[in-house]
């Protein structure tokens, strides 16, 4: 009981990658409380997948395998996660900010009746002291992230409702193998117990999923552009410097609100969080929904006119001048000395 | 002849926190919005547009804004009606302050039970929190199925309807019966300009407060004439509502701490755009191996 629970996204036969950097951590933060670790998988065909859940440290896996939960829809996951949850009283759980948790998550927080945070980039355990009441808590999840479009970093408590629920986004934490193998005890859900016919209204018709064409987190080499581009025909300068660096193109939502490029592209706190070896950041001033999605690149380049922009701080090579005067000088000094 | 029907859009006047300049936000962390522009919170308005078009497929269909906020959230209610709304409700008590998403989603929750919609848009998250809670909760706490991430509206029946949904790598096409709560993605299509005869005939518009405020003005006297120009107000005791649910003391989650985010700067090499220093550059990160 009070244990931490990690919600497992399975599809196509796959665990997403969240869902094991969520494990890493809730390993991390079970170690700290003493407490176990359990997964919880809803979907079909769910064969073996307590094996790979216990590499990464699940003591127990919870699994719902059934023809209805897969493709996903709200209703079904939201009361099979709900009723497990009353039923085992977990402490903490964790959801990843994908369109299925940011989805279902918040149904079940209210079905609950207790808090949820979105978009958490650090979770701690740390204790509190209420200031009206003088009450105190100990072990408590701080649940930390950007708030308020990215301009602040907030710590969210949530002192007197269980379980404390948080989502975060795919790519924020790392996922790590557990040092010792958890054991990966299987149980079923009594999931016939949690779901009535109203569940089940929502009818998928049909579903059109791509494959992933963009890759930007397996990228070493990332250019990013940003609204300094100017236009569309001036975005084309980053295709072309990662076309001759072997990169990946990345963009600031500002440049794909302003239609420069798809929004697969995004990085930042609304896109992709990326840590490749290089990252070029072209005409883009630093904002922090841009910045928190790549300031762990091993290399950052900017490239801004204004000496003053924000992305220059966090620059190992910070460039005062035009995108389009440096770029092309860039690729023409790439291609001299290489051979 | 098909159903009217009643479409309800949930939509929120937010801070315009994507031009946030420096005195925004305070050395310790707060956020001045006063020095923010306030704005109709942009997913709304695509829900808004999903909303009027589906009004236009269905004759005497009614399209109303639900927003909780201050008084001068009133502002977006008449904007929503020149761009084509009929009307709209404000929820404004001091009682809903300091709401996280669950209370939010509670008090939103029981205007509609009074409200009785046919079928409920909003945005899918809302510029000054991304959390994009506000639409599934309101669906859990009534019961109801949700579609979210919501582009376009396919078909529509008297009791159920089509839409496509927008996912990340992908789309989908599902059927839900109705009453429903719809979710809209940037992806649907740009909400319609404000329409000029619509403004002329819904500027003098007000909510019960406005009108006691500018008390013997011409819009005042116009708006209690007028019925269609009367913006519905209500506070906590008009929703029938569970008040301990209601506002900061409602809320689950508490803000522990805000801080401001600083920038930790590294030990940057500033270049010039010169050919000098771009060649050095490139040869640096060749020689380093961080290039090729």
């Amino acid at each position: 009981m009070n244990n931490i629970f990690v919600y497992i996204e399975f599809s196509e036969g796959k665990i997403a990658e969240v869902s094991l950097e969520l494990l890493t951590k809730g390993r991390e933060l079970a170690d700290k409380l003493g407490v176990k670790l359990e997964a919880v998988v809803i979907g079909s065909a769910l064969d073996g997948v307590e094996k790979e859940l216990a590499q990464y440290g699940a003591d127990v896996v919870w699994v719902a395998d059934d023809e209805i939960f897969s493709p996903f829809r709200s209703q079904p996951h939201a009361s099979v996660m709900s009723g497990l949850i009353k039923a085992e009283q977990p402490q903490i759980v964790l959801f990843g900010a994908t369109s299925v948790g940011r989805d279902f998550a918040p149904r079940v927080s209210a079905a609950l009746r207790t808090g949820l945070t979105a978009d958490c980039t650090q979770l701690e355990i740390g204790s509190h002291v209420d200031e009206e009441s003088g009450k105190e808590y100990d072990n408590i999840l701080y649940q930390i992230g950007p708030a308020f479009g990215g301009n602040v970093i907030a710590t969210i408590i949530t002192p007197d409702h269980r379980p404390q629920m948080a989502t975060v986004r795919e790519g924020v934490m790392r996922k790590q193998v557990a040092q010792s193998p958890a054991k990966g005890e299987r149980r079923e859900i009594a999931w016939r117990e949690c779901i009535s016919d109203a569940d089940l209204a929502v009818k998928i018709i049909s579903r059109e999923i791509e494959e992933r064409k963009i890759n930007l987190k397996g990228a070493n080499v990332i250019v990013a552009g940003g609204y300094g581009m100017g236009s569309k025909e001036g975005f084309k300068l980053c295709y072309d410097l990662a076309e001759v660096l072997g990169g990946e193109v990345g963009a600031s939502r500002a440049a794909i609100d302003a239609g420069f490029c798809e929004h697969e592209r995004m990085i930042g706190q609304t896109g992709v969080t990326v840590r490749p070896k290089l990252y070029v950041a072209c005409g883009i001033s630093g904002h922090v929904q841009h910045t928190a999605g790549m300031d762990e690149s091993a290399k950052i380049i900017s490239i801004n006119s204004d000496p003053n922009a924000p992305i220059h701080k966090i620059a190992d090579y910070a460039i005062v001048g035009d995108v389009g005067e440096v770029i092309p000088k860039m690729i023409k000094y790439y291609k001299q000395n290489s051979k | 002849m098909k159903k009217a029907l009643k479409i309800v859009v949930l939509a929120k006047q937010v801070p315009d926190t994507r031009n946030v300049g420096k005195d925004a936000i305070t050395p310790e962390g707060t956020v001045n919005r006063a020095a923010l522009p306030a704005i109709f919170n942009p997913e709304d308005l695509n829900a808004l547009e999903l909303a009027l078009r589906l009004k236009e497929q269905r004759e005497g269909s009614k399209v109303y804004i639900l927003s909780m906020g201050p008084q001068r959230a009133a502002d977006i209610i008449r904007e929503a009606m020149f761009r084509g709304a009929d009307g709209g409700y404000l929820l404004s008590d001091r009682k809903f302050a300091g709401s996280d998403t669950l209370a939010t989603s509670y008090a939103l929750s029981c205007a509609l039970r009074k409200i009785e919609a046919d079928i409920i848009f909003a945005g899918r998250q809302a510029i000054d929190g991304d959390t994009a809670q506000v639409g599934p909760q309101v669906a859990q706490t009534l019961g109801l199925p949700q579609v979210t991430y919501a582009e376009e509206i396919l078909h529509v029946e008297d009791s159920s309807i089509v839409v496509r949904r927008r996912l990340e790598r992908g789309v989908e096409v599902v059927e839900t019966p109705l009453p429903a709560v719809l979710t809209v993605n940037y992806s649907a299509p740009a909400v319609r300009p404000q329409n000029a005869r619509l403004i002329m005939k819904y500027k003098h518009s007000m909510t019960s407060s406005e009108m006691r405020a500018n008390e013997h003005s011409l819009s005042a006297n116009l708006a209690s004439a007028r019925d269609y120009l009367q913006i519905v107000e209500w506070s906590a005791s008009d929703i029938e509502c569970d008040e301990t649910q209601l506002g900061l003391a409602g809320s689950p989650t508490k803000v522990k701490d805000v801080q401001a985010v600083v920038f930790q700067s590294k030990e940057s090499k500033r270049l010039t755009s010169s050919d000098e220093d771009v060649k050095e550059l490139m040869v640096e990160l060749m020689a380093s191996h961080t290039l090729g």
